[in-house]
């Protein structure tokens, strides 16, 4: 009864701390990346700007800007282990039937 | 944060840490769109495979109005600060509050979809269509209308989706312990702005 009461009080304390994480830090965030990616993009590529080192740029920057959406305003970040593999796998399968397409774009 | 609102359900053993203890309709909405992604996902890997196989596709950033989409981009960010903070104003118990912030959701995706409607005028005017383009290869325009024409649907079922929520705001339907009909719907926005990222740099920026 003391521990179910115990851990009653340490979700509530956790409710607390979760409830409203900084959605103003990270709208901070998106903006400042945002405007990376943009500056990024319109650079001119050429021997030491390779279109490959864009690509990677611009990908890293897009990936964290959409991990930063599902973790904060999707509260990802806090929910069970459970849902964020259901949202996960989505976009494992997708990376995976990219690379598979690849070598018959190449091959064409 | 499932975990803490079961505290507040007393039919709910906090000890079994179900998956989304406070409704059933936010696990739903978590398993539409984890299809809903495989939906996008397929349209930007024959994105990828149809460009990555063509010599002639045109560079994205010569021929699309980059600044256009850039704020395009910041005002669907803005609208998932606004949606988050009408969530949060109706957890503290302000109502009103969360109606406002709910409007400006609205608005924002409006606004959204207006400025895509003068982008596909604009790219139409200029001979782009889904079997012609004049800058290269013809499945650039195919590929273009289809991704963004299929998220920009999911815009206006969004703005459909959040008004129905929004009147139902107005009629006092929501409580700070009644809030999963707006966060299940703000879910469904967030993942329209999260796709929105995604598709920005895909078939804009590289």
């Amino acid at each position: 009864m003391d521990e179910a009461k115990r851990r009653q009080e340490h979700l509530q304390d956790e409710h607390v701390t979760t409830l409203h994480p900084n959605y103003m830090g990270v709208f901070w965030w998106l903006l400042a990346l945002t405007i990376l990616e943009v500056i990024f993009a319109s650079l001119p590529t050429g021997p030491s700007y390779p279109q490959i080192a864009k690509i990677a740029l611009l990908v890293t920057l897009a990936v964290t800007k959409a991990a930063l959406v599902a973790l904060y305003f999707m509260h990802l970040k806090f929910e069970v282990r459970t849902l964020s593999l259901i949202a996960l796998t989505p976009m494992i399968l997708c990376a995976f039937f990219l690379f598979m397409l690849m070598p018959d774009s190449y091959l064409r | 944060m499932s975990q803490a609102a079961a505290v507040g359900h007393p039919g709910v053993d906090t000890y079994e840490s179900p998956l989304t203890p406070e409704s059933w309709s936010k696990l739903a909405m978590w398993i539409f769109l984890a299809g809903d992604a495989m939906s996008f996902g397929g349209l930007l890997a024959a994105y990828g495979a149809l460009r990555y196989g063509s010599p002639n596709w045109p560079m994205p950033s010569h021929v699309l109005g980059i600044a256009t989409t850039g704020v395009m981009t910041f005002l669907l960010i803005c609208s998932s600060v606004t949606m988050v903070k009408s969530l949060a104003a109706l957890q503290d118990g302000e109502p009103r509050r969360m109606c406002m912030f709910l409007g400006c959701t609205i608005l924002g995706g409006i606004i959204f979809l207006v400025m895509q409607a003068f982008e596909w005028r604009h790219l139409i005017h200029e001979g782009l269509g889904l079997t012609q383009n004049p800058w290269g290869a013809s499945q650039f325009g195919t590929t273009f209308f289809m991704t963004t024409g299929f998220h920009g649907c999911h815009v206006f079922a969004g703005v459909v989706y959040l008004s129905t929520v929004l009147i139902r705001g107005l009629r006092g339907k929501f409580s700070p312990t009644n809030y999963s009909g707006v966060e299940t719907a703000g879910l469904y926005w967030h993942f329209v702005d999260l796709v929105w990222i995604l598709v920005f740099t895909f078939v804009y920026l590289i």
